[in-house]
């Protein structure tokens, strides 16, 4: 790790046991959050899979052809992607250390987010009000819970964005910031990674 | 419209939750009241909460949250324990018409408390423990990665347990068994709070040891001290790492499929109701494919520390330790391949029961590697019979006969007649009792004068020792036996007097088990009292081998004044080897991290969270959810959360500790 | 997420963590529009083979609709996400494969166990009792 450790014999064959400054670890924040990921990954996993296994019992009710509208999926998933390219300008952004820019490109982040969350719940509304909610069947079950689940974690990453927003905008682009800010980046794009699967698995392999 | 009002403040909750119609409740509560206001008076007599606030419970070192995780694990161990004696003593007497003093619907909560309690609330918290005590010092850190989550950690855990508690006298608790399986546990047959209390406790618990993995991967993979590459690691701390991979792997799946069952009871979904296309099955196969990869959670620490114990108190370098490693990962990773086997009896089918029968039986082989090496490691060893050695000893007999009994059960056809028998109660308690129990008490008196100063008196570490091998024997054998005939798990009474005999005998050993117990708790009181006589001055009282040794006991807050450079695997034995000296002077400032109240007050808001959950108090709910996300994210505006000890402070406690220590 | 904040006291410390590589690669303008660009086109594909019901062969179109977001998840991966076998020491590469096999083993041991289980255990719809000879 540190250039000043000699591990075994200096001339004259003394051992060194002991740094004598200060040893500094590596940052742990990057890896720490991305194995926190792959544990979210995992509950996802869980979700794709009981849907899986559920997602054809209809108990009688409606199925995935009848409910599911391909053009307000293909919107949100414009509406996830687009807010993806615009947290990427924002990175940039704070690696030049442009404070402005990079909170506008969170504005507009943050815009799609609420976008992509505003069309989810009309989705939902309109199937609840179909007599498709998800106390129907097994099949709606899974579905509002998988989707569901994924909106509410978008919920909870833009409670997050709008927080560091203020932070920012408060302390500026400091080391933890950037720390938050690349954490947060990770999460959102591994949002949208679930997405893929979301509307791959369930949206269009549903109708098809 | 006065209902109306009441239901809307206090939901489900009314006066008839509270059981003063059950007299083992009322007396219960009664004894809990008067210790619990003894205690607290206590405290307050002596003026220790500033002290216990400000030292203990923001504390985010690692030792002290190591620490208070096993003083909660013992507590709850009493009341694990308490269940268990009134199964044992329910089982030994209800013949011949006789219908003991439980009714079933008491019973079956008495043995989902017991099951859900020893495993998330005992054994969890114990090896959680012990890992996050003695890993930084292992690898020469000073704190674990994220010491703020570790201290969060620890109060969702306790929060979790507290919500179990409450569950004695307000409501009641499940009637599931500890695994809670649909339909049963489904709004429409279990309409009561049990499940509910069930279901809060676990997820607020499962949040902290989630995070708790996470924080500890973290930390071995990026705080070791210079020098100590992966395959010079203690073997503790490897087989903490594979530990904290398998909770992150699996306690995902726990969370999620308590979710579904959540949803299920809340909302009406049908994920695993009889109705509209639910699987009840696919419940059973989702909690094990959590519920296996748990068990190893609990063992492979423990077989770490046997690791540790063995070469220490056999002066011998550990046999095999690249075998020792790569069988922890093998298990790490085959443990993800056998879940089915729990529920062999469902139905899947030969060629999916054969699949897993033989996987099963694969995954014992690396245990039984690790047990050559032990074997071989005392071979030719000086060993001295100290009590974590004794305790050693003790698991290797009884574990090896667990696992065994394991491998038989694991034979498809076999496990069709012995499924929820007392056999497989007798083998899960073997193993459990005979590796994770034995393997915590084991590494407490191991450690134990690292952590406090002091050695355990050894005399009644021994008769604890001995009362609970004997007990263990004493009260698991005969369920072999009633297994093997064909008795069911789970029942509070029984037609066959030919079978009481056995059931007396079990109940005598969980009597002896008890003296176990009794002993242990007198070995601390004893060891409190006499501890100056008992006083560790080196650090290194069992000639040990790892870096931790090299430590004062206790550590000093910084746990090393200058980080470690490490050569060898068994570094500390390397630096006594090649005459090392400690440092007496050049100390510079250290960057540490400060204490903070923010995870006790989360975890207190969960409780009321889960509690009004449970109750169905929505606006209370609603309030402490808010609470919990306000009083986290104002935690995040806080970015004054360090500072450093200045190197004269250092220099102080260094001076001490060279005052103690034998003259060179 | 609670994050170990480093304070000003230590002057250099955001040097620091550049230099320990915590997160070396940040992708530029370039890489951010390539992983856009390819995932506009890794999308629209998809959903225009469903919705224009463009090959009649269902199980085809599956294989397709898949395979193509599995793609897209790679570029994600790549372009979004900075993944490489070098980041954190190799341990990013490694926890996520680790997770995908455990993803693998979860997904298809449990479409393996249900299926079976369904096909011994699920009771005869009336239908298919009427079947019986």
């Amino acid at each position: 790790m540190s250039a000043n450790t000699s591990h075994n014999a200096q001339p004259g064959g003394e051992l060194t046991f002991y740094l004598r400054e200060e040893h500094h670890p590596e940052q742990s924040t990057m890896i720490g959050f991305w194995i926190y990921l792959m544990s979210d990954c995992l509950i996802f996993a869980i979700l794709f899979a009981t849907y899986a296994v559920l997602g054809h019992s209809f108990a009688g009710g409606p199925d995935a052809k009848e409910l599911f509208d391909l053009k307000l999926v293909a919107i949100n998933t414009a509406m996830l992607l687009f807010s993806s390219i615009t947290y990427g300008f924002a990175m940039l952004e704070m690696e030049k250390g442009n404070k402005g820019l990079m909170i506008s490109w969170m504005v507009v982040t943050f815009f799609f987010g609420v976008c992509f969350l505003g069309i989810e719940l009309y989705e939902f509304h309109h199937l609840i009000g179909e007599g498709a909610g998800p106390w129907r069947s097994a099949f709606t079950s899974s579905f509002f819970t998988l989707v569901g689940t994924h909106g509410l974690h978008v919920t909870c990453g833009l409670v997050w964005m709008a927080v560091l927003m203020v932070q920012m905008n408060k302390h500026g682009i400091n080391a933890a910031n950037k720390r938050r800010m690349t954490t947060l980046s990770m999460f959102w794009h591994f949002l949208d990674v679930i997405w893929i699967g979301v509307f791959s698995f369930v949206y269009l392999m549903g109708v098809l | 419209m006065t209902a109306d009002w009441t239901s809307l403040l206090f939901g489900k909750l009314s006066l008839e939750a509270i059981p003063y119609h059950e007299p083992i409740l009322v007396v219960t509560f009664i004894g809990v009241a008067i210790g619990g206001l003894a205690v607290l008076g206590a405290l307050t007599y002596f003026r220790l909460w500033g002290y216990l606030w400000k030292e203990w419970f923001t504390s985010i070192d690692h030792k002290k949250i190591g620490i208070m995780y096993i003083v909660f694990a013992i507590i709850m161990l009493l009341r694990g324990f308490a269940d268990a004696l009134m199964m044992r003593f329910q089982q030994a007497i209800a013949f011949n018409g006789n219908e003991g003093y439980f009714p079933p619907h008491h019973y079956d909560q008495v043995f989902t408390a017991h099951g859900v309690i020893m495993i998330f609330f005992v054994a969890m918290p114990f090896v959680t423990g012990l890992m996050n005590f003695v890993v930084p010092l292992q690898i020469g850190a000073r704190d674990v990665s994220f010491p703020f989550l570790n201290n969060f950690s620890f109060w969702m855990t306790v929060a979790g347990g507290i919500i179990v508690m409450i569950s004695l006298f307000v409501g009641e608790f499940a009637k599931t068994g500890w695994l809670a399986y649909p339909p049963l546990s489904d709004i429409t047959y279990s309409p009561d709070v049990g499940v509910d209390y069930y279901i809060w406790g676990l997820q607020i618990a499962g949040i902290g040891t989630l995070l708790s993995g996470v924080n500890l991967i973290a930390t071995i993979l990026k705080m070791r001290a210079p020098g100590m590459s992966m395959m010079k690691m203690p073997v503790f701390t490897w087989t903490a790492f594979c530990t904290n991979i398998l909770i992150v792997a699996a306690f995902p799946v726990l969370t999620a499929v308590l979710a579904l069952l959540t949803l299920d009871r809340y909302v009406g979904t049908h994920f695993f109701t009889n109705m509209d296309g639910g699987s009840a099955m696919l419940y059973v196969n989702l909690i094990w494919i959590w519920g296996h990869p748990e068990v190893y959670i609990l063992v492979l620490p423990v077989f770490g520390v046997f690791s540790e114990v063995v070469s220490t108190f056999s002066a011998k370098r550990l046999f095999g330790y690249t075998s020792m490693v790569y069988a922890t990962c093998v298990i790490t990773i085959l443990s993800y391949i056998v879940w089915l086997h729990h529920f062999f009896t469902m139905g899947s089918g030969a060629s999916v029961n054969s699949f897993f029968g033989i996987t099963t039986m694969i995954i014992s082989i690396p245990t039984g590697a690790k047990m050559f090496n032990w074997l071989f490691t005392m071979y030719h060893g000086r060993i001295k019979y100290e009590v974590p050695m004794l305790w050693t000893i003790g698991f290797m007999v009884t574990f090896v006969i667990g696992g065994m009994t394991g491998v038989l059960l694991a034979v498809p056809p076999a496990d069709f007649v012995l499924h929820n028998s007392l056999f497989l109660i007798a083998h899960f308690h073997n193993v459990i009792i005979g590796g994770v129990v034995f393997g915590v008490f084991a590494g407490i008196n191991f450690w134990f004068p690292k952590a406090f100063g002091f050695r355990l008196n050894a005399f009644w570490g021994k008769m604890s020792f001995w009362f609970w091998l004997i007990g263990f024997y004493f009260a698991f054998m005969p369920l072999y036996v009633l297994g093997l005939m064909g008795v069911t798990r789970r029942m509070s009474q029984f037609d066959d007097p030919s079978l009481q005999i056995w059931f007396i005998i079990a109940a005598f050993g969980a009597f002896l088990i008890l003296l176990g117990i009794g002993s242990f708790i007198i070995q601390i009181g004893y060891s409190i009292w006499k501890r100056d006589e008992l006083r560790d001055e080196t650090g290194d009282p069992w000639n040990g081998r790892t870096l931790e040794w090299s430590t004062s006991s206790p550590p000093p807050a910084y746990n090393f004044a200058f980080t470690p450079v490490v050569h060898e695997v068994d570094e500390y034995w390397f630096m006594k080897q090649n005459g090392y000296k400690r440092p007496l002077s050049g100390f510079i400032p250290i960057h540490m991290p400060k204490n903070t109240g923010t995870g006790a007050i989360l975890g207190a808001l969960s409780v009321v969270f889960g509690f009004a959950m449970v109750w169905h108090i929505w606006w209370l709910a609603i309030v402490s959810f808010v609470a919990i996300i306000g009083k986290t994210i104002h935690h995040t505006f806080n970015y004054n959360r360090d500072f450093y000890i200045p190197a004269e402070e250092v220099s102080a406690v260094e001076a001490r500790r060279t005052q103690m220590l034998p003259a060179e | 997420m609670a994050s170990h904040a480093d304070t000003h006291a230590h002057g250099d410390h955001g040097h620091h963590d550049d230099h320990h590589g915590a997160h070396a690669n940040h992708g530029t303008f370039g890489s951010y529009m390539t992983g856009f660009v390819l995932s506009v086109i890794l999308t629209a594909i998809p959903f225009w083979l469903v919705m224009g019901d463009v090959i009649a062969d269902k199980q085809v179109t599956a294989v397709l609709v898949m395979g193509l977001g599995l793609v897209q998840i790679i570029v994600h991966m790549i372009f979004f996400l900075h993944m490489d076998t070098k980041s954190e020491g190799g341990w990013n590469m490694m926890a996520l494969l680790f997770t995908v096999v455990l993803v693998l083993i979860t997904l298809s041991g449990s479409l393996w166990v249900m299926h079976n289980l369904n096909t011994y255990m699920m009771p005869l719809t009336p239908e298919a009792a009427k079947q019986l000879p």
